[in-house]
């Protein structure tokens, strides 16, 4: 019960500040459309220098937790999901809101995020420490091939072409190769001074993040914001509790769906609350109301999609292996404070780790308690034009990444990698391998280099990376992953015709 | 899918196989070699992976990726220009603060859907402007004391 011993700490003044400062900004960045968790938290990390590095991550894990609901508001509001993860929200969310009953989707909204989001740190409360003393045991050909993992289920699982999700997370291997070699001290890929201390992972997750989003801004031109808010009427928040009470099926199969698919490294929060949203269709006494404006819908999907915040962290506080492209960015900010997380984390800095997940506990409680207060707001700024969020998102990012290291160099790295993943983008690459293989690249050269001299003064290279059972389940996950992966595609291949599949694209972005 | 998306799509898989290709060349010929041992084994998936989707564009099986529309290329184009000079000489040249503050203006001037002929249009965006100086400069300078390249103005 270490949790509870360091619980205290979240609520001095400075913490809790933190706590409340990222809840509130990251609900409203959440409700604003364009702007992704993933790229809130990358930008907020220049922020957290200045601070300890629980005070760091109280900040962003609060803004990480709040994004995703927040992203509800505009879901409901305004049919436009903030954040991926709220697509499954949308569906019913919004019908809710054009009956009336648009405060009513909200409470329910928060209400489920809140149960869901629970449950999910409570799963990483229990879950972590348990891996931690497991981890243990992995020797440097288990830490690689982890580490290859992490690359490949996330390329494989998170984009939609098998081949190009590998590639990306092959290239982000590549660009985490360029610097100096850290054994032999040679140079490598240095083609401009700006890379020559190697490729920083701060500015290169702002650049990654932040700048296509910028550029998909600016493709839309002069046009504003045509979603029309809807008023919302007073609706008693105790009708909101008994009705999550009395929608409990919907409830437990969001809050499981979503924990189980938070714990699967690259399966994110959209797939988690889709898969909730047909799941809880499908167990529904009412499913011929899905869709139409039923309580279920928002219910499971929001559940889902907080409750797979907590286990999608626990790969990255025991094995270092973040599990998401948020986490990757999570660990950017744990790795600028000096912090490395793995198995001894939890033995080495107790207070950091617990304060961190004690606060996520109750950001959850404030989550749902501000969400329902601000929601208007939030719908509101919303509707901010997209050249003014491109101008500020611009700004944040130049601003934020010359301010990790004082470099002009980070920022040419920041402009110039966003520029180059804003094309990969539009023809079918995705950031989120690539983003993996220049976090997990070090991870894995390190680890295959010290596996490989183990394996030359002992067995061979062979025997050392190929046999052991956790060697062999390691691969057979890998290769599970791909293969799957690869028939998914070819089955869909076989059902979707060319054009489909380009409209099918085109109504994704 | 027309012909636009396919050209697009060679040139795009094209690039990344010679980038491919070249990292893989330098790795397996470049000293000494033991500081190149992972960057060859990514480097050859990396070649592999990239000549079979340039393949693949070539003879028009892409299915993934809708390329760049003209009319998004149209629209981007003005502020990609303005962000270029910006992030590669102005800031450095001009100042950071100076800098933001004309690309932010030139942007909201570009794309802000408000009239370009009413007043307080223009009212409004040198307002949002000054406003978002002032947030930058107590947030950068002021609370986290980063030190920016001051050059012509400030």
């Amino acid at each position: 019960m270490d949790f509870l011993f360091y619980m205290g700490d979240v609520f001095t003044p400075i913490n809790f500040g933190l706590l409340l400062l990222g809840t509130v900004g990251g609900l409203i960045l959440g409700a604003t459309p364009g702007l992704s968790p993933t790229m809130a938290v990358a930008l907020l990390i220049p922020f957290t220098f200045k601070l300890e590095p629980q005070q760091g991550l109280i900040l962003l894990g609060a803004a990480y937790t709040s994004t995703v609901a927040g992203g509800a508001v505009s879901a409901i509001l305004l049919k436009i999901p903030g954040a991926p993860a709220n697509i499954a929200t949308t569906l019913d969310g919004h019908a809710m809101a054009t009956k009336g009953e648009g405060a009513k989707a909200l409470q329910l909204s928060f209400l489920a995020s809140a149960v869901g989001g629970l449950f999910g740190v409570f799963l990483l409360i229990f879950l972590t420490p348990v891996l931690a003393r497991w981890a243990l045991a992995f020797g440097p050909s288990h830490l690689f091939w982890l580490a290859i993992l992490g690359v490949t289920v996330i390329g494989t699982l998170d984009s939609s072409s098998v081949v190009k999700g590998l590639l990306s997370g092959c290239i982000g291997l590549w660009l985490a190769t360029i610097g100096f070699d850290d054994i032999m001290g040679a140079q490598r890929f240095i083609f401009h001074p700006a890379v020559s201390g190697g490729i920083n992972v701060i500015p290169a997750l702002i650049g990654l993040f932040a700048i296509p989003q910028v550029i998909t801004m600016l493709t839309k031109g002069r046009t504003g914001s045509n979603a029309e808010i809807i008023t919302v009427k007073r609706h008693p928040i105790r009708l909101a509790f008994l009705e999550v009470i009395r929608r409990k099926t919907a409830l437990i199969i969001g809050t499981i769906t979503g924990s189980i698919i938070g714990l699967i490294p690259g399966v994110g929060g959209q797939i988690a609350g889709l898969v909730a949203y047909d799941q809880s269709k499908k167990f529904s006494k009412e499913s011929e109301k899905f869709g139409t404006g039923h309580s279920e819908g928002v219910i499971a999907a929001e559940s889902a999609n907080n409750a797979m915040v907590g286990p999608s962290l626990v790969p990255l506080l025991t094995l270092s292996i973040p599990g998401s492209p948020t986490a990757a960015v999570l660990l950017g900010g744990l790795l600028i404070h000096g912090i490395f997380p793995g198995p001894d984390l939890f033995m080495n800095y107790p207070q950091v780790a617990w304060t961190f997940i004690d606060s996520m506990l109750i950001g959850q409680i404030l989550m749902c308690v501000f969400g329902l207060f601000i929601a208007g707001l939030a719908a509101r700024v919303a509707r901010v034009p997209h050249a003014v969020m491109a101008a500020i998102v611009l700004g944040l990012a130049v601003f934020g990444s010359y301010s990790v290291q004082n470099s002009m160099g980070d920022v040419y790295v920041m402009a110039s990698l966003g520029l180059g993943m804003y094309f990969l983008e539009r023809f079918g690459f995705s950031a989120a391998p690539l983003v993996l293989g220049l976090i997990l690249g070090p991870i894995a050269e390190a680890n295959f280099i010290q596996g490989s001299m183990i394996a030359n003064a002992t067995v061979g290279t062979g025997t050392y990376f190929f046999t052991g059972w956790l060697n062999w389940a390691l691969i057979g996950i890998v290769l599970v992953s791909v293969s799957y992966s690869i028939w998914m595609e070819i089955a869909q291949r076989r059902y979707t015709t060319k054009e489909e599949a380009v409209a099918k694209e085109e109504a994704v972005s | 899918m027309t012909d636009l998306p396919r050209t697009q799509h060679i040139i795009a898989s094209g690039g990344i196989a010679a980038v491919g290709v070249i990292v893989a060349y330098i790795s397996f010929t470049q000293e000494p070699a033991d500081a190149f041992i992972f960057p060859r084994l990514i480097s050859s998936v990396f070649a592999v992976l990239a000549i079979w989707t340039f393949g693949k564009a070539v003879m028009g099986r892409t299915k993934v990726g809708n390329g760049i529309s003209g009319e998004a290329m149209r629209n981007m184009l003005p502020g990609l220009i303005v962000m270029i000079i910006y992030v590669f000489w102005a800031a450095k040249a001009l100042g950071f603060y100076t800098a933001t503050t004309i690309t932010f203006f030139i942007m909201l001037s570009l794309y802000d859907p408000a009239p370009h002929g009413a007043f307080a249009s223009w009212a409004k965006r040198i307002a949002i402007t000054a406003g978002f100086l002032l947030v930058m400069y107590g947030l950068f300078a002021l609370l986290l004391n980063v030190f920016t390249p001051r050059e012509v103005f400030f």
